[in-house]
């Protein structure tokens, strides 16, 4: 099985990768899989507090080619976006951008799990969750 | 990285053919093409002659009788006959295999299918270092116990096993004993006489030979055994294995074994070096382990685990320029990594993180040197990347973390 060239692109060339500092508070962090199951991804997100709109994405993982270009392109995704737009990146999104084989689909879920993650752990961090929820309640 | 041929470290997988082997098959293609089993004519005459000789050959490569070596399309073939037919052949003694959880599919998914069919399998664990226990073996035989059956050298890290101890075990409880030698011969002396193995499995594919034939060595005195044929249709082999025999691939078979009794030891020597340069070379590289016991091993054969870097990424930071296998089993549907490294009690992380490097007789030092610079590369790349090698930089306590598997 061959890998597509944009696969190969976000391999050889991983956009943002590196780290954020996590105990940032407008800093999200998502990790998400497990080294026994032989993925393990990081996104970290950096949103700015005025706007809203994520400013910075970073991310390393631990796995295949499909699952660090699935991360690297999610993170050139998430800049600019805002949180709710975030919010809906699907994973066949990434799946189609990057032709992956159906083997490989979880690796795109797993990109999903940890954007839908960083973006929980920025919510939390800022209160914002709980308002949702007491929203979500209220209407 | 410059453009280059491709480096080929996959021999375990399967051996190019040497160019000989193939100088001898070509006249099997053309005015030598007849059928082994025709009797009545020079077409048939030439190519049962020809098949007598390959029959020499690789008895000669064993040191056993040529009416004990039995053509089959390949080891796993092989496999099934020795298994299968055993289990038929000897019923009335008893129903009872062991084998061991680090064989080939070929042995295991053999053992599954016989267990629908009434028959009891212990599969025996391995210790750490890749061996079977021979105490285990030993208490693991019952009076309904009618084959041991056990790898030479396993495919995927390299182990040799204590082939004579499991033979005098066999021996002295009267079980009969079969080993799947397909990654040992004509790369080490196997001999099954001397040691003592009543049926051996292997391939041409794996020493140099073509694809599509191997072979079942079957003792024909002390004892004298005897399978059931799964195949029918002709008594062809002496009634264990009927079809119309492989010429062309069998007078490759015979070419490939005369070669490798000539040029064993000689390669041997020449691989051990060239590995033990790669091996030394990569584990100079921070938290690296090499798995299986490095005393009792194919000298062609590493198998590494890079700590913190996935083996299937790994592969394909050189997979341009070099071909390996990564006990990752991540392109397959399973997910599962490799059975062999887990049965060895390596962590599932670890069998990840794994890569075989398996030289031939056509690896040259070039190409090892250049594997090494590019693996070493590889590593350091990916882990860049792997947020779990920062981590333990960072000294986090990975077993701490509740990771959420999926």
């Amino acid at each position: 099985m061959a890998y597509s060239t944009k696969v190969l692109d976000h391999f050889k060339n991983p956009r943002n990768v590196g780290v954020l500092n996590k105990d940032a508070k407008n800093v999200g962090t998502g990790l998400v899989g497990a080294p026994e199951c032989g993925d393990v991804m990081r996104l970290q997100i950096e949103v700015d507090e005025e706007t809203g709109v994520i400013r910075d994405a970073k991310f390393k993982t631990f796995g295949c080619g499909s699952a660090i270009a699935s991360s690297s392109l999610a993170t050139e995704w998430l800049k600019g976006k805002s949180l709710d737009e975030a919010m809906t990146i699907d994973n066949m999104d990434i799946v189609e951008e990057l032709a992956l084989p159906p083997v490989k689909i979880h690796c795109s879920v797993l990109a999903e799990d940890a954007i839908k993650a960083a973006i929980k752990d920025y919510q939390t961090k800022n209160g914002i969750a709980a308002e949702a929820k007491v929203e979500a309640a209220t209407a | 990285m410059e453009k280059r041929r491709l480096i080929y470290l996959d021999n375990n997988a399967t051996t190019p053919c040497d160019p000989r082997v193939v100088d001898a098959m070509v006249p099997y293609f053309y005015e030598k093409h007849g059928n082994a089993a025709s009797r009545s004519h020079q077409f048939g005459w030439e190519a049962e002659d020809a098949v007598d000789y390959a029959r020499e050959q690789i008895a000669a490569l064993l040191e056993a009788e040529d009416k004990e070596i039995i053509f089959t399309s390949g080891a796993t073939e092989s496999n099934n006959l020795a298994l299968k037919g055993v289990f038929e052949m000897y019923a009335k003694k008893g129903n009872h295999i062991i084998t061991a959880e680090t064989e080939h599919k070929a042995i295991l998914d053999t053992c599954k299918h016989l267990e629908k069919m009434g028959a009891e399998i212990t599969y025996l664990k391995v210790k750490e270092d890749g061996l079977v226990d021979l105490a285990e073996l030993e208490a693991a035989i019952k009076p309904t116990t009618i084959l041991v059956s056990i790898m030479w050298a396993n495919n995927e890290t390299g182990v040799i096993q204590p082939m004579r101890e499991i033979a005098l075990i066999c021996e002295k409880h009267g079980v009969l004993f079969h080993s799947d030698a397909t990654q040992a011969v004509g790369k080490i002396p196997t001999l099954p006489r001397e040691v003592g193995i009543h049926l051996m499995s292997f391939t041409a594919h794996k020493m140099y030979g073509p694809k599509g034939v191997g072979a079942l060595y079957v003792s024909r005195k002390n004892p004298r055994v005897k399978v059931t044929a799964q195949m029918d249709g002709g008594g062809h082999e002496r009634g264990m294995r009927s079809g119309t025999l492989n010429v062309p691939g069998i007078v490759g078979f015979g070419k490939a074994a005369e070669l490798a009794k000539a040029e064993m030891h000689e390669d041997a020597e020449r691989l051990r070096r060239l590995r033990d340069k790669l091996e030394q070379a990569l584990t100079q590289l921070e938290e690296t382990k090499v798995n299986g016991n490095i005393n009792s091993r194919m000298p062609h054969v590493t198998n590494i685990s890079f700590k913190h870097v996935e083996g299937e990424g790994l592969m394909m930071t050189f997979n341009q320029n070099i071909a390996v296998s990564s006990g990752s089993a991540c392109t397959s549907a399973s997910l599962e990594p490799s059975y062999v490294l887990v049965g060895m009690g390596l962590g599932d992380d670890l069998a990840h993180s794994s890569i075989r490097f398996s030289l031939g007789r056509f690896t040259t030092e070039e190409e090892v040197d250049y594997a090494i610079k590019a693996v070493t590369e590889g590593v350091n790349h990916m882990r860049e990347l792997s947020p779990i090698w920062e981590m333990y930089k960072d000294g986090v306590d990975l077993t701490k973390i509740e990771w959420a598997a999926h």
